[in-house]
C-alpha cells in the first residue's frame, strides 16, 4: 500500500530540540508543497527530478513544531483531477475501499492517514481536493478560508481559489495541524491574522452543537446518489438529536458553479503553468528549433492529458473574442455564488451537504469522460468560489454499496472554530 | 474554435495548442476535439448567469521595499537542465 501512497518516502525529521505541539507526530505532505532538498514532483513527469532549494512556509512551521515528515504523497498531476489517477506515477488505492480511487487530487495524503502511514497529512484544495479524498477515504479534511494559510512554496495551479489544509483521523487531530500552519506570512500577501474565540482550533473540538442552526442547500442534496443522501440525512438527524436544528435553503447560483469554477481554474492554470518551459527546471530535451518549438516539445513530453486539456481550454477561454463570453461570465457567477452563501449564512450558523454526490469510483472508471469527472465536484467547488472554509467529516457508509460517505459543513469567513465544533459532534 | 462550440474542429484545437506552446499527437488532437466540444457546450450555460455587482472589499498589503537575502545563484540554478557561466541556458529565440 505505502508504495502507491508516496511518490517519495524520504523522512524529514523535525527540530529535535523543539518541544512543539507536533513533537513525536508524523505528517505526510502532498507532493506539490515544496520541501528543501527533497524532490517535489506535483505528480508530473515535468518535475520528476525537481528538488526545491527552499521549504514552503507550512513545512518550516511543521519542522518548528517538532513534526516528523514521513513522505511526499501521490496526487493528480498538478492537482488536476478527482481520483489521483492522473498522476504520472500511477494510481493510489483507497485503504477504506480497496479497488476504488481515494479521491483527489490530494488522494495520497488522505490514503496515508486512512492506512495509518501517517497520523496527519497536508493537502491542497482548489475545488475540493482536500474534502473529496477525505470523504472517499473516511477521514477528516479541512479547506481553510482563503487567506488563513500561507501558500508560499505551494506550486500554483488556480491561485485565486486554493488553500493548503490538514487531514486527520479525528476532527481534533486535523484542527491541531491547522493550529500549526495558520498565521500571516509576509511571503504570501493574501494571508492575515485571525483572532480566535478560544485558545486554539483543537480546543474547539468540543462536540457541542446545542442550539446550532444548520442550513441544508437543496441544490446540493438533490443531485446526489440515493445511498449518499440517506447517509447524509442520518448524520443530520444525529446532530438534531444533540440539540441542533436544520432548515432547507436554496442557493440558485450553485447550478452554475461547476462551469464557473472550471473556466476560472483552467484560465489560471494556463497562465500558472506557462513557467514549465524546460529551462529553469524540467526535463532536458534534444528537440531542435527555436524557443517556441523547443518549449512546445518539452511540454508535450512533460504534461499528461488532463493537464494539457486544462491548459488548452484555459488558453481558449482567455483568448481574444472569448474572454467576455467565458472568463467574465464566470467571474459574475463567482460573485453570485458568494452572495448566495453570505445570505444563507446570515440565517444559519453552518451549511451542510454531502461532500461528494457519489461514493468512490472504481479504479479506471472515470478517466474517459472528463466532463463527467468535473460534474462530481458540484458540491465542493462553490466553497472555493466563495472563499469560505469547509470541513469534510465521515458520515458513515452508504447502505447501497457500503462505501464511505462524507458530510461537508461550510461556515462564514474565518469561522473554522464553528465548523470544528459542529463536525466533532459526529464522532 | 468558432463562436459555436458545435464547430470545434481539429484545426481549432491545433491553433490553441500552438498558442499554449504544447505539441500534440494526431490522436490527441482527435480526442480533444470531441471532448472540448462537450465541455464548451456545457460552459455555454454561463450565458444564463445575470450580471452581478462585484463589491470586493480588498485592501492592498504592502511591505517596505528593502534589500534582503534571496536564493544564492547556485541554488537557483541547481534544477536547470543546462547552465553556462552562472546563467540559465535556453534555446535560440529565433
Amino acid at each position: 500500500m505505502a508504495d502507491t501512497i508516496f511518490i517519495t518516502d524520504e523522512r524529514i525529521d523535525g527540530d529535535a530540540d523543539a518541544d512543539g505541539p507536533l513533537t513525536g507526530r508524523t505528517v505526510a505532505i502532498k507532493d506539490n508543497i515544496s520541501t528543501e532538498g527533497v524532490r517535489t514532483t506535483c505528480g508530473s513527469a515535468m518535475l520528476e527530478d525537481y528538488v526545491p532549494p527552499y521549504d514552503a512556509t507550512v513545512v518550516s512551521r511543521l519542522k518548528d513544531a517538532g513534526a516528523t515528515i514521513v513522505g511526499k504523497t501521490n496526487m493528480d498531476e498538478f492537482g488536476m483531477g478527482t481520483t489521483t489517477e492522473t498522476s504520472a506515477f500511477g494510481p493510489t488505492d483507497n485503504p477504506a475501499a480497496p479497488g476504488h480511487v481515494p479521491g483527489g487530487s490530494s488522494g495520497g495524503s488522505a490514503a496515508a492517514v486512512a492506512a495509518g502511514e501517517a497520523e496527519l497529512a497536508l493537502g491542497s484544495d482548489t475545488g475540493g481536493s482536500i474534502r473529496c479524498p477525505a470523504a472517499f477515504c473516511g477521514v477528516v479534511g479541512i479547506k481553510p478560508t482563503y487567506g488563513l494559510v500561507s501558500r508560499y512554496g505551494l506550486v500554483a495551479y488556480g491561485n485565486s481559489l486554493e488553500q493548503i489544509g490538514p487531514f486527520g483521523e479525528t476532527v481534533e487531530d486535523a484542527a491541531a495541524l491547522l493550529d500549526v500552519i495558520t498565521g500571516p506570512d509576509d511571503r504570501d500577501a493574501t494571508t492575515r491574522a485571525v483572532e480566535l474565540d478560544g485558545e486554539s482550533y483543537a480546543d474547539a473540538a468540543t462536540g457541542d452543537v446545542d442550539g446550532l442552526t444548520i442550513g441544508v442547500p437543496t441544490e446540493l442534496v438533490e443531485g446526489a446518489d440515493e445511498g449518499v443522501v440517506d447517509t447524509f440525512w442520518d448524520a443530520i438527524a444525529e446532530l438534531e438529536a444533540q440539540g441542533a436544528e436544520y432548515h432547507e435553503v436554496s442557493l440558485p447560483s450553485v447550478e452554475h458553479a461547476v462551469e464557473a469554477y472550471y473556466v476560472i481554474a483552467m484560465s489560471e492554470a494556463s497562465s500558472n503553468l506557462a513557467r514549465f518551459d524546460g529551462v529553469r527546471y524540467g526535463p532536458a530535451t534534444d528537440a531542435d528549433g527555436n524557443w517556441n518549438e523547443t518549449f512546445a516539445a518539452v511540454r508535450k513530453e512533460g504534461f499528461g492529458d488532463e493537464v494539457k486539456r486544462r491548459i488548452l481550454l484555459g488558453t481558449y477561454a482567455l483568448s481574444a473574442g472569448y474572454h467576455d463570453k467565458y472568463y467574465k461570465k464566470a467571474q459574475d457567477a463567482r460573485a453570485w455564488v458568494k452572495q448566495d452563501f453570505d445570505e444563507a449564512l446570515s440565517e444559519a450558523d453552518v451549511l451542510a451537504s454531502p461532500t461528494m454526490p457519489v461514493t468512490p469510483f472504481e479504479q479506471g472508471e472515470s478517466l474517459d469522460d472528463p466532463l463527467q469527472m468535473y460534474l462530481a465536484d458540484a458540491n465542493t467547488v462553490p466553497v472555493n468560489l466563495a472563499d469560505l472554509p469547509a470541513i469534510s467529516v465521515p458520515a458513515g457508509e452508504s447502505d447501497v454499496d457500503g462505501l464511505p460517505v462524507g458530510l461537508q459543513l461550510v461556515g462564514p469567513s474565518f469561522g473554522e472554530e464553528r465548523l470544528i465544533r459542529a463536525a466533532s459532534a459526529l464522532e | 474554435m468558432s463562436d459555436d462550440a458545435d464547430a470545434v474542429n481539429p484545426e481549432a484545437v491545433r491553433h490553441v495548442a500552438d498558442l499554449a506552446r504544447v505539441d500534440l499527437e494526431a490522436d490527441e488532437v482527435e480526442a480533444f476535439t470531441g471532448q472540448f466540444a462537450d465541455i464548451l457546450e456545457y460552459f455555454e450555460t454561463l450565458d444564463e448567469v445575470p450580471e452581478v455587482e462585484r463589491e470586493a472589499d480588498l485592501t492592498n498589503v504592502m511591505r517596505p521595499d528593502e534589500v534582503r537575502d534571496s536564493l544564492d545563484r547556485e541554488a537557483a540554478l541547481q534544477n536547470a537542465p543546462e547552465t553556462e557561466d552562472g546563467f540559465f541556458k535556453g534555446p535560440n529565440v529565433s
